[in-house]
């Protein structure tokens, strides 16, 4: 946790100001990269946050692509910037891809590329998914798998499904030279056999790397804040926290649910600027909770582990998970994991 | 034992040593300084270390011949051998297994072992345990391969030592060096497919081995009739299925799609063994381009699919195949084609192909190969720095032991992978700033344990920057392991700091040079910059020298590693050019006057020559040059340094410690209190005889030109026998001493000695 009043607030509150004497001509002595020294300092995170205002997805989004991205857990990677990837190649790369795939699913026989491998994968741009006008178009990348026996309706069955995005990524996209493509938060759903060959291939050809996000107690906290205080026109489900507690011989979990009128409530009369959140308010927000569970059942929840969040918009397990529900939210949800991954990769 | 040799020879022009902190400024110096004090004190350690060396060596040319012994034992074995109560046996087949586990076998080694394990001479139980540690270390010839096979025709071994022959073949089948004559075999393996046991190993082996030639319609017909016979059995669909794609129109049979393994895992007995001898052989020959052991693909040893701390293996940019697709006509104009990276073996090679060489695809890999990171040193190209930078960047966070729990079963790999990233910067002489960066992040967290002499060693690299940066974020954290860690850590500490300090020192004497290519702007802001930080960790050394000698009780070894790192801060502005000296604290200064030891007492005498000798340059240029100097030291220096030096005169030499030292924090002391210590002739007791840390001398010199005389009565030396005994101190290694004495001291006349006095420098 930062000291607040030592942050500057952007967009983000990411810090970037840089102090004390300029060093021009180190240049060699950290050859080409004084650029990207912003220094987060590690598990940082920034003071205050702002909700998107506009939280709309862009026109040209595909509705029927956006509802696919919804409803269904996706678990989540940061990606460091991609060498030489070209929006312009998507065919070929899926042709690359795909053989490649193949290949790996086939180890040690044999595979001709072309031929008819029963595995089809596709990559394509996802349009409207951006935060600001310098995010990079999102990439989608999908693998079907043809049906074995010839019958008629023989549609491609989707096995694996993975995206690449970056939303509202303005302060690291700045920094980083045209040849690199950022697109630092990857979301994959299927077998993790598929994610593990796509992953390897990304890797190799594009000279990045793939890592786990997780997603710690403290920005939980403040998903749990942020989603509660956005409004949701339909169905609302419950607010609930999953609680976990260590030491003992089976972890023991506690599960947290709060009607969400209730929360909104309360998290109307913690709030005290709309649009932006701070620190202060996520912890208050959470130690009303807290208070209010000691008063019922005579447990500290602060000393145990938050694991889970779910609310009408979202839900995200620390092990680096999530399920999105409202395409109202889903860039601002997006925003936020942008940023997480991005903090992970600096 | 010979290719031994010769695999080593190329290595050694490339080859970075763990040590390397490579003095850049030594051939700049080597005019103005003579330094005799550090060449002395390196020359006692050199022959200690030889001496290590060759103890090593022999002990390796121990076994070497252990394994030559038993090697033509097993050669010369002609009869059958029975197993039980023969010692010899066993103990040559112990050595064999020991050293082929560890280092692997040469392929002579190799040829001579299958022999002897397929000709049936030895028992089975002997047969298998051969085959078991049949190692390659490097490769294997395809002779012995042909050559064991021929003994599977004589029939003397049993099925059970074929089948495990098989299962190794398979296993090794990548080491042979060539495979045409094992291809002209082709029809001998497919015969043995009769053989039920051997059958799904044969039909791994003949997998691997089939080319489109190799199909032919009997063998087809023979494959369905097998099939027929012993039902779907996965390995003779993989054959099956491999001739189907190779001649469709031969196979026309349907073939179930998918199928889970084809083959049982021949590798598993091996694969430990060929990872150590791997694994080793990479240690010890990180920059070789011979490609001991195909490191080319490493085999997954891991849980993830994305750890890094496998190095990418050098592979042509793939990615560059699709793109120039799309700009052929660029490559038009330049019609020059690439050239490849796998290829680049030797350094003339990288000499011509320079203007067309790339970048493997990825990054990562350059850190085993020293051709590319001399190519790498010539490009600038801020992009490979990048992609470098994000690589290492996500590694080091990622497979930290301390931040990952998981991690921790594999610090082994981790100090490793920390090694290789030293030896870069060394090579590089630069720091990589995600190292920078991933120290800063993990040093808070670290428990100064784990992976310890790597972490020290990367601190040495740490990119010169504001120190005020540096202080929260490297200071803090390695202050308070500091205070709270053993002697050992604390001089490593220290000697990492010193590291830090030439490097960055170096780094400045490089600056120069560029600079003064009039092209680019001349230093100005940057030099205070530079002046400043030097300082501040110079004065963070300072500090915490001063609390751990407290601490430790100024203890020698400590004293050392303190004095060590002022033996670099002394000469700064002669050797680095840099306008800075700064004193050591008095807490440093006092426990190395007083110590109880001469070696430290010697190393400070030349410490304070050192200081000497660069603030009467100082002062000279001063002088000389009228211009007003940007930099120049205050007159603090000058009076810090003649308080110090006349509280070492007055103690060495002219006996009047407590009376002269006029350091606020010094050693004088009001005669009424000496007098009650009731010591008598307290005005000697640090003078050069008295000294605690010469006394011993004192008595050695009493000894030698008295021996007849057993009182030991100090005072006999003065005089001419003062003078005798420093010449004998001198001829004791204390060059510190003999420097300071003859520049510091100005002796009146060499007749009289009591009158003497130190020379200050005027300010």
């Amino acid at each position: 946790m930062g000291t607040p009043d030592s942050l500057g607030m952007t967009p983000l509150g990411r810090k970037t100001a840089e102090t004390g004497i300029n060093f021009t001509s180190t240049t060699r002595f950290s050859r080409g990269l004084t650029f990207i020294r912003t220094h987060t300092l590690f598990g940082q995170s920034p003071a205050r946050r702002i909700i998107p205002q506009t939280s709309l997805l862009q026109e040209n989004a595909d509705p029927q692509k956006i509802a696919f991205l919804l409803r269904k857990q996706w678990t989540l990677y940061s990606v460091t910037p991609m060498y030489k990837f070209s929006y312009g190649n998507l065919k070929e790369y899926s042709r690359l891809l795909s053989a490649f795939v193949a290949a790996e699913k086939q180890k040690g026989l044999a595979v001709e590329v072309g031929n008819d491998l029963g595995i089809k994968v596709t990559l394509s741009a996802l349009l409207g998914l951006k935060g600001t006008d310098q995010d990079q178009a999102a990439i989608l990348v999908q693998i079907a798998s043809r049906s074995q026996l010839p019958v008629e309706n023989a549609e491609d069955r989707v096995v694996w499904s993975g995206w690449f995005c970056c939303v509202s990524g303005d302060d690291f996209l700045e920094n980083v030279p045209e040849d690199f493509t950022c697109l630092s938060l990857f979301l994959a759903n299927g077998a993790e056999s598929y994610t593990t060959i796509v992953g390897t291939w990304f890797q190799k050809t594009f000279d990045c790397c793939f890592s786990r996000l997780t997603i710690s107690p403290l920005n939980l906290a403040w998903m749990a804040a942020m989603w509660t205080g956005c409004e949701v026109d339909s169905h609302m489900a419950a607010t609930e926290l999953v609680f976990s507690v260590p030491c003992l011989p089976q972890t023991l979990d506690i599960s947290y649910a709060i009607h969400p009128e209730d929360a909104k409530a309360l998290w109307d009369t913690v709030q005290k600027t709309p649009g932006e959140v701070t620190q202060e308010e996520v912890n208050l927000f959470m130690d009303c909770l807290y208070s209010h569970f000691h008063r019922h059942f005579k447990i500290h929840l602060s000393a145990t582990r938050l694991v889970k969040v779910s609310t009408s918009i979202a839900s995200a397990h620390c092990d680096g998970t999530i399920k999105i529900l409202h395409s109202k939210h889903l860039i601002g949800v997006l925003m936020l994991l942008t940023e997480l991954a991005i903090s992970q990769i600096q | 034992m010979k290719q031994r040799g010769n695999a080593k020879n190329p290595k050694q022009a490339l080859h970075v040593r763990p040590s390397s902190q490579t003095d850049l400024s030594a051939w700049q110096i080597g005019e103005r300084k003579s330094g005799p004090k550090t060449v002395d004190l390196k020359s006692t350690q050199k022959p200690e270390k030889e001496k290590q060396q060759s103890v090593s060596e022999q002990a390796g040319n121990n076994t070497e011949d252990y394994l030559e012994q038993a090697l033509t034992y097993f050669e010369r074995a002609k009869d059958h051998i029975p197993l039980r109560k023969n010692e010899v046996l066993q103990k040559h087949l112990a050595t064999v297994e020991t050293i082929a586990l560890q280092r692997g076998l040469s392929p002579e080694g190799l040829d001579v072992l299958l022999n002897v394990a397929l000709s049936g001479r030895l028992a089975d139980t002997v047969n298998s345990r051969i085959l078991k540690c049949l190692i390659p270390a490097s490769i294997i010839a395809e002779s012995s391969v042909v050559s064991a096979v021929s003994w599977l025709c004589v029939g003397n071994c049993s099925c059970s030592t074929q089948l495990l022959f098989l299962r190794w073949l398979i296993a090794m089948f990548d080491f042979i060096d060539h495979k045409e004559k094992l291809h002209a075999l082709y029809g001998f393996f497919f015969c043995s497919l009769q053989d039920e046991k051997l059958c799904p190993y044969i039909c791994h082996l003949l997998y691997l081995l089939t080319r489109k030639e190799n199909v032919k319609p009997f063998r087809v017909r023979r494959l369905i009739d097998l099939q027929a016979k012993m039902g779907m059995q996965p390995h003779l669909q993989a054959l099956l299925s491999l001739y189907k794609l190779l001649c469709p129109e031969l196979v026309s049979i349907t073939l179930p799609a998918k199928a889970k393994s084809y083959f049982k895992n021949s590798e598993r007995l091996w694969k430990a063994a060929i990872n150590t001898v791997r694994r080793r052989n990479q240690a010890t020959s990180l920059t070789s381009q011979q490609l001991i052991l195909d490191i080319g693909h490493p085999q997954s040893r891991k849980r993830k699919w994305n750890t890094q701390l496998i190095l990418p293996a050098c592979t042509m940019d793939t990615n560059k195949i699709t793109r120039s697709k799309a700009i052929i006509h660029a490559d038009i104009l330049s019609h020059s084609e690439s050239f490849p990276v796998e290829e680049l073996q030797t350094f003339s090679q990288l000499l011509k192909n320079i203007h067309r060489l790339e970048f493997p695809s990825q990054m990562g890999s350059v850190l085993r190969n020293s051709l590319l990171l001399h190519y790498m040193n010539c490009v600038k190209d801020e992009s490979i720095y990048l992609r470098l930078y994000y690589w290492m960047g996500q590694t080091l966070q990622e497979e930290c032991t301390w931040y990952k729990i998981d991690n921790q079963q594999y610090e082994e790999e981790f100090k490793d992978f920390l090694d290789i990233v030293y030896k870069t910067e060394c090579f590089l002489q630069e720091g990589f700033s995600s190292c920078e960066e991933f120290l800063y992040k993990s040093l808070p967290l670290w428990d100064g344990f784990c992976c310890r002499s790597q972490i020290l060693r990367l601190v040495s690299w740490i990119p010169l920057s504001s120190f005020s940066e540096m202080k929260p974020r490297l200071c803090e954290p390695l202050a308070q392991l500091f205070f709270t860690s053993s002697l050992y850590f604390k001089c490593s500490v220290l000697e990492s700091l010193k590291d830090l300090l030439q490097n960055w020192l170096n780094w400045h004497v490089m600056q120069l040079d560029i600079e003064s290519d009039p092209k680019i702007s001349p230093l100005n802001t940057t030099l205070s910059g530079l002046v400043n930080s030097v300082a501040e960790l110079i004065h963070f050394v300072g500090w915490i020298s001063t609390v751990a000698l407290r601490l430790e009780n100024n203890v020698t070894f400590l004293l050392y590693f303190i004095l060590d790192f002022y033996e670099t801060v002394c000469d700064v502005y002669l050797k680095y050019n840099l306008p800075l000296l700064v004193m050591p604290p008095p807490g440093v200064f006092y426990p190395a006057l007083l110590s109880m030891d001469s070696v430290n007492l010697n190393q400070l005498c030349y410490i304070m020559y050192r200081y000497r000798t660069n603030l009467v340059a100082a002062k000279e240029n001063e002088l000389i040059k009228k211009t007003i100097l940007q930099f120049k030291f205050s007159s603090q220096t000058y009076q810090e340094y003649n308080q110090y030096i006349m509280a070492m005169v007055g103690c060495l030499w002219t006996s009047s410690a407590f009376q002269k030292d006029i350091h606020p924090q010094g050693i004088r002391l009001d005669p009424e209190v000496l007098k009650k210590t009731r010591v008598q002739e307290v005005r000697n007791s640090f003078n050069i005889v008295h000294h605690p840390a010469l006394m011993g001398y004192a008595i050695l010199f009493l000894q030698q030109a008295w021996p007849e005389d057993k009182t030991l009565n100090f005072s006999l030396i003065k005089g001419r026998r003062w003078n005798w005994y420093l010449e004998y101190l001198y001829t004791q290694g204390l060059q510190g001493l003999k420097l300071f004495i003859e520049s510091s001291i100005n002796r009146v006349s060499q007749a009289s000695q009591t009158k003497s006095d130190n020379v200050q420098i005027k300010v």
